[in-house]
């Protein structure tokens, strides 16, 4: 196992009946580094997650992960591998209590090999993971059914899911979009802990401030091409980047 | 073999009249009619009364039955699916119940025996290649391909077929450029039962009007829309055709009693193969996999 | 969850009446916190009345309503069978498929091999079960419509097959079949079905593997997403389900003693629906209380003949416009509820 390429792609492609989402994008990601990936709506930075984690597949390009092909994997296989994800639309199970979300996971093959986690046991962990997210443990918070939950829980609750895998690179896509300063500034911390237990973060993220203190590396997608790479520093002096995503939005 | 041609083609041309109103509801609201069975039974059934107990003229009673019929299908979303949109469950349940329920009600009304058959449009038959061929079946074969020219023309070339493909493609931005959805879904419903009753009735004459062929046709319906893939009237064509096709070349060989095993085997295959259908572009279906 | 009904006026003053759920559900909906014997009691009659009354039944019916509460628990094992594959986003419209493999299996092994009930109902289970999931193997992949098409359209096509290739005694079926050893074994055998799958059901839904047939209900993108296999988990539930439909069509087989096509036919699909549309879907309770109406109900109305039809069929489709929640769940929410008159001035 070559283990300097942790989390691979290559000329990783797709296009949605002629849009052209996804072209020839490639990157390459040693294990505990973090990787933010910024760019306009549109340009493609939900699809790369999509294709990542198998939820669509790549019309062409291939996905690598600990050195072993993973593109056209189903879902679920690569969340077993250890890639979480996260939705940027927060999918929650809105009919169970915001505990029970937890339990699905907790249930998948790859979690049942770290800890026997037994039924009956698993309530605790998930309320125990919640409430590192933030979901006050004495309340009735983490007893609600999700649908009652406002959207900055929910976003946590996909975090909280996200922990639950206990997942070797945690993808955020567009975490902190909906949640108000405060939670931004009480879920920053969660997200800085895991890169120091040593987890390979990517964020797509608008947020750039907040971006920048977890990220090292950042790639700028535009138009579904790959226009920039590099640190942070980096990419946000380079003038491509200020034309074309900077410019346009300001 | 010219004469298993020919009945192969008006075989399909058969098939892809009994789907074709079944498909287009499907491909525009997302709503499988399961009462799609009831509406051609009805059509038919409505203008046999017409006819015989009313004393109507044919044409005006085939006018009639199929405006009165389309009209139940704009009824249908307007009072019962309408208010369970969304919910597929209770859609489906909501179809399944009345499609049944109107059935064998036709069927508690009376309609059980030989008396209930409408009559041809023409007398007499045509020799064609050396095959006889009604001119029913002629008829059938003319109306399906005006029919066929007459769907593609409206939904490409008319402001209410471009807002059904519109919805059809995306409901959510649909709305945004002002197309009512609901009013849609409507009109796609009322115009499934129409086409549910164009076809009864131009297909009815050749045999009996019974309440078994209501389930009858759902089947072939279901069976074609699953193989072509639901919202493709390419898919209609091309699954219509195997079908046909191959239904004459089992009986002619084999046996007329294998013409369902071949329905059968060509569902089972195209599920395990292509479980969208030939021609099934639903962007759901595959990459939600 | 206090809410307001009607208010009146007396010497004392102003009251409203206010209707209250009782305080006894903690944590979730599955967990009760018991303070006296009466509040246990509250919580066991309503089963045991079921379980009790249910086994006392046949004890106390004539042989033709011990017949029709056979029936009914028939149907009911359906309605469960259905209940189940619904609660994992499964919406099946062919319950007959289901209960027609069961039958003719059973029916086959016991004509062609004379294998007897003991052992032709089992393997017809297990058997019938694997045939049904391994057919629909490929639609769990696609929207839950589509299985609702094909589920629809394949006991119909092979009720069409069996009569036009005579295979299995076409038409007529096979009959002279062993039967059981008399009613009073078809009966109790048919309620502890009804009990093992009513419970069983309600258990499993109540457990984390419930949870994760719950959540595929609600967003199966999210559960695949927590590393679970979504296509296995329904596989399971298919046959879970199918195994109930399986086992009854192949108790009814020997309970009539023949099998013919109309093991296949669309009642056994659409009853089945009705009763849990009508009783109240997702709890199982409802799907058994539609069944102990409605079919009693069209045992009943016999003498009118396919106007039954019609009439479930109608029923159905009223209940599923205009009273979603079903005759269960309304009565269960009424029975968790009490009101007292509160004074407002």
């Amino acid at each position: 196992m070559k283990d300097d390429s942790f989390l691979k792609i290559t000329g990783l492609s797709k296009s949605f009946g002629g849009v052209e989402a996804l072209s020839n994008v490639s990157f390459d990601l040693k294990q505990g580094e973090s990787l933010g990936i910024i760019g306009p709506n549109g340009s493609g930075k939900t699809t790369l997650v999509n294709l990542i984690t198998g939820f669509v597949k790549p019309d062409s390009g291939k996905v690598f992960f600990r050195g072993k092909e993973i593109t056209g994997k189903r879902p679920y296989t690569i969340a077993n591998l250890g890639i979480a994800r996260t939705f940027q639309m927060a999918k929650a199970f809105h009919h169970l209590p915001a505990f029970k979300n937890i339990i699905i996971p907790l249930r998948s093959p790859r979690v049942k090999t770290f800890r026997g986690a037994q039924y009956g046991e698993r309530d605790d962990i998930a309320i125990d993971l919640l409430e590192e997210v933030g979901f006050e443990r004495d309340s009735a918070v983490p007893l609600k059914t999700a649908k009652s939950l406002p959207h900055g829980y929910l976003k946590r609750l996909e975090l909280a899911r996200c922990m639950a895998l206990r997942a070797d690179v945690i993808i955020l896509d567009e975490l902190f979009s909906g949640m108000s300063m405060s939670e931004v500034a009480s879920t920053l911390p969660i997200i800085e802990k895991l890169k120091e237990e040593g987890k390979t973060v990517v964020m797509i993220e608008h947020r750039l401030r907040e971006l920048f203190r977890v990220v090292n590396c950042l790639i700028v997608l535009n138009f579904g091409q790959k226009i920039a790479e590099g640190s942070p520093a980096e990419v946000m002096g380079s003038e491509a980047v200020k034309a074309a995503y900077l410019g346009s939005e300001e | 073999m010219a004469g298993m041609l020919i009945y192969g083609l008006i075989n399909s041309i058969i098939f892809a009249l009994i789907t074709i109103g079944f498909t287009l509801t499907f491909g525009i609201s997302g709503i499988a009619n399961f009462a799609h069975g009831a509406f051609y039974v009805a059509g038919a059934y409505i203008s046999w009364h017409l006819l015989n107990s009313l004393g109507f003229p044919y044409p005006l009673a085939i006018a009639i039955s199929v405006l009165v019929t389309g009209f139940f299908g704009a009824i249908l979303y307007r009072f019962v699916l309408f208010r369970v949109r969304g919910v597929i469950l209770s859609e489906v349940i909501a179809t399944f119940g009345l499609g049944i329920g109107f059935l064998e009600l036709f069927r508690c009304l009376g309609l059980t025996g030989y008396d209930y058959k409408l009559p041809k449009f023409v007398d007499g038959s045509l020799e064609l290649l050396g095959v006889y061929v009604d001119y029913q079946r002629l008829i059938i074969i003319v109306l399906g391909a005006v029919l066929l020219l007459f769907l593609w023309f409206f939904t490409h070339h008319t402001k209410t077929g471009l807002a059904f493909r519109a919805i059809a493609q995306d409901e959510h931005t649909a709305l945004n450029f002002g197309v009512e959805s609901d009013r849609t879904a409507m009109l796609s419903l009322g115009m499934g039962g129409a086409l549910a009753a164009i076809a009864a009735i131009a297909i009815m004459p050749l045999s009996l009007i019974a309440v078994e062929e209501g389930h009858h046709i759902l089947i072939l319906a279901l069976a074609v829309g699953i193989v072509g893939g639901m919202e493709s009237t390419m898919g209609v064509i091309v699954a219509s055709l195997i079908f046909g096709l191959s239904q004459i070349i089992v009986a002619t060989y084999l046996s007329p009693n294998y013409t369902m095993i071949v329905m059968l085997a060509a569902i089972i295959l195209i599920l395990l193969i292509r479980p969208s259908g030939l021609f099934g572009k639903f962007k759901e279906l595959e990459e939600r996999i | 969850m206090a809410k307001i009904r009607r208010e009146k006026k007396d010497s004392n003053g102003k009251y409203r009446k206010e209707r209250l759920d009782r305080g006894i559900k903690a944590r979730s909906d599955t967990i009760f916190a018991l303070t006296s014997y009466r509040e246990a009691l509250y919580l066991v009659v309503p089963r045991a009345v079921t379980i009790i009354g249910l086994l006392i039944l046949p004890l106390v019916l004539d042989i033709w309503w011990t017949k029709v509460m056979i029936m009914a628990c028939v149907i009911a094992i359906l309605a469960l069978s259905w209940d189940f594959i619904a609660s994992a986003g499964m919406l099946s419209l062919g319950q007959a498929l289901f209960f027609g493999a069961g039958g003719y299996l059973a029916g086959v092994l016991n004509y062609y091999w004379g294998l007897s009930p003991l052992y032709t109902i089992p393997i017809a289970t297990i058997a019938g079960a694997t045939v049904c999931t391994l057919l629909f193997l490929p639609v769990l992949r696609l929207r839950g419509i589509y299985f609702a098409m094909v589920t629809f359209a394949m006991p119909l096509i092979l009720v069409r097959i069996i009569e036009a290739t005579r295979i299995w005694g076409g038409i007529e079926g096979l009959s002279a079949l062993t039967p059981l050893p008399n009613l009073w074994v078809s009966a109790y055998l048919v309620i502890a079905a009804v009990f093992a799958c009513l419970f069983g059901f309600r258990r499993l839904m109540d457990s984390d593997y419930g949870l994760v047939l719950r959540g595929m209900m609600d967003n199966d993108q999210a559960v695949m997403a927590g590393g679970i296999n979504i296509y296995w988990y329904k596989a399971q539930t298919l046959f879970i389900g199918s195994a109930a439909g399986a086992f009854i069509g192949a108790f009814m087989t020997h309970y009539y003693r023949i099998v013919g096509t109309s093991a296949f036919s669309i009642d056994y699909s659409i009853l089945p629906v009705a009763c849990t549309v009508v009783g109240g879907p997702g709890n199982f309770a409802g799907a058994m209380f539609g069944a102990f109406i409605l079919v009693p109900l069209c045992e009943y109305l016999r003498a009118i003949g396919s106007w039954r039809i019609v009439l479930y069929s109608f029923l159905m489709v009223i209940f599923v416009v205009a009273v979603p929640e079903g005759i269960f769940n309304y009565l269960e929410r009424k029975y968790h509820q009490f009101e007292h008159w509160v004074k407002t001035g």
